[in-house]
């Protein structure tokens, strides 16, 4: 009852629930007597709530702090979409001449046989046994830890904002 | 809110060298950003000194305001992450409405109220002493919606929360408002509901 009054007191009730609230508010006396608290409750907050008022050399303390400072520039002035694009693509072609390169030392041949193409004897042994892909493998495994464990510590503070 | 220019138009000022111009927006927002500072902030002087970082703050990134929102809106949300940064580096937790030093502040409260019972009759300091005792976000909603001219998206965007939560937090905090004065003053709220 009450969350409903308060969406039409706030005017934030729907054309068809302000309709019925004002129904049950001239037939109900429960409705009304709750209706009449509430508002009344609104009303004095309305009026009555003050705020607090800092010192009088507030401002004159604020100005006399950013004379000394500059307005930063905006980052979209120092950062150039350009350059940020560049090192995506860089990446991506990295990511791609790897694929292409892996693909490359895949014997497809093993995996031929007389009753079709069987994957499961396609050899990919040379893939793995080049010890600079292994290292690469393991520094992109290890960045990607590092990514998932700060995408949970965000999740995290974002749970406990929200409780 | 005061007249005079528009912040928007005083921002383009302070944008082109006019700092002065920026003592408008202090004078004009100071009372509230001091007032939303205090919710979280019990000490007058630690939030004195907290309010005017926030505008020190907002002036630095002034070059990074879009007007895509009101700028009380983007003020309004830099104090209240300044005002967690606050706490969390005094490691001080946020005062929620069951803890322990909130309900020892409101007892002490409680104590001074109930000797000046009698004294307070107005609504105005039943209304201001009882928001005194609710829990920060909750004395920050009320105050927002209220005084700060914000709507409830707005607030969301302020308390890093979804809309349909700010309503219900503003529901809860009126309620509990109604019961801090209503345990508070009993005898004036009876008189006057």
């Amino acid at each position: 009852m009450e969350a409903r009054l308060w969406e039409y007191i706030d005017g934030m009730a729907l054309p068809e629930e302000r309709t019925v609230i004002e129904e049950l508010i001239q037939t109900q006396q429960a409705w009304r007597e709750k209706y009449q608290e509430l508002l009344q409750v609104n009303q004095d907050i309305r009026q009555h709530l003050q705020l607090e008022e800092p010192s009088l050399r507030f401002t004159k303390n604020v100005m006399e702090e950013i004379a000394r400072t500059q307005i930063a520039p905006a980052t979209r002035s120092y950062i150039n979409k350009k350059i940020i694009f560049g090192i995506a693509g860089f990446f991506l072609t990295l990511i791609f001449g790897f694929i292409i390169y892996a693909l490359g030392q895949i014997d497809w041949s093993a995996g031929s046989s007389s009753s079709g193409f069987e994957w499961s004897r396609v050899d990919y042994s040379r893939v793995f046994n080049n010890q600079f892909v292994n290292v690469f493998m393991m520094i992109n495994i290890v960045l990607g830890l590092m990514l998932f464990d700060r995408y949970l510590t965000e999740k995290k503070k974002n749970w406990s904002k929200e409780s | 809110m005061e007249t005079g220019y528009p912040d928007i138009e005083i921002i383009q000022q302070v944008r082109s060298g006019n700092q002065q111009a920026y003592s408008q927006l202090v004078t004009r927002y100071q009372n509230f950003v001091f007032t939303i500072v205090l919710r979280y902030v019990t000490n007058r002087e630690d939030a004195e000194e907290l309010a005017q970082d926030v505008f020190i703050k907002a002036y630095k990134s002034l070059a990074d305001f879009r007007g895509e929102s009101k700028f009380s809106t983007w003020l309004y949300t830099i104090t209240t992450t300044s005002c967690i940064s606050f706490l969390r580096k005094k490691k001080l937790e946020v005062h929620s409405l069951d803890n322990e030093k909130v309900m020892a502040h409101a007892e002490q409260v409680q104590t001074g109220m109930r000797a000046d019972q009698i004294e307070a009759k107005s609504r105005l300091a039943m209304v201001n002493k009882a928001i005194a005792l609710l829990s920060p976000e909750d004395a920050q909603v009320i105050t927002l919606f209220y005084k700060g001219e914000q709507s409830l998206e707005e607030i969301a965007q302020i308390m890093s929360m979804e809309t349909n939560a700010v309503k219900v937090r503003l529901h809860r905090a009126r309620q509990r408002l109604k019961d801090k004065m209503e345990k508070h003053f009993s005898q004036e709220v009876r008189d006057l509901y």
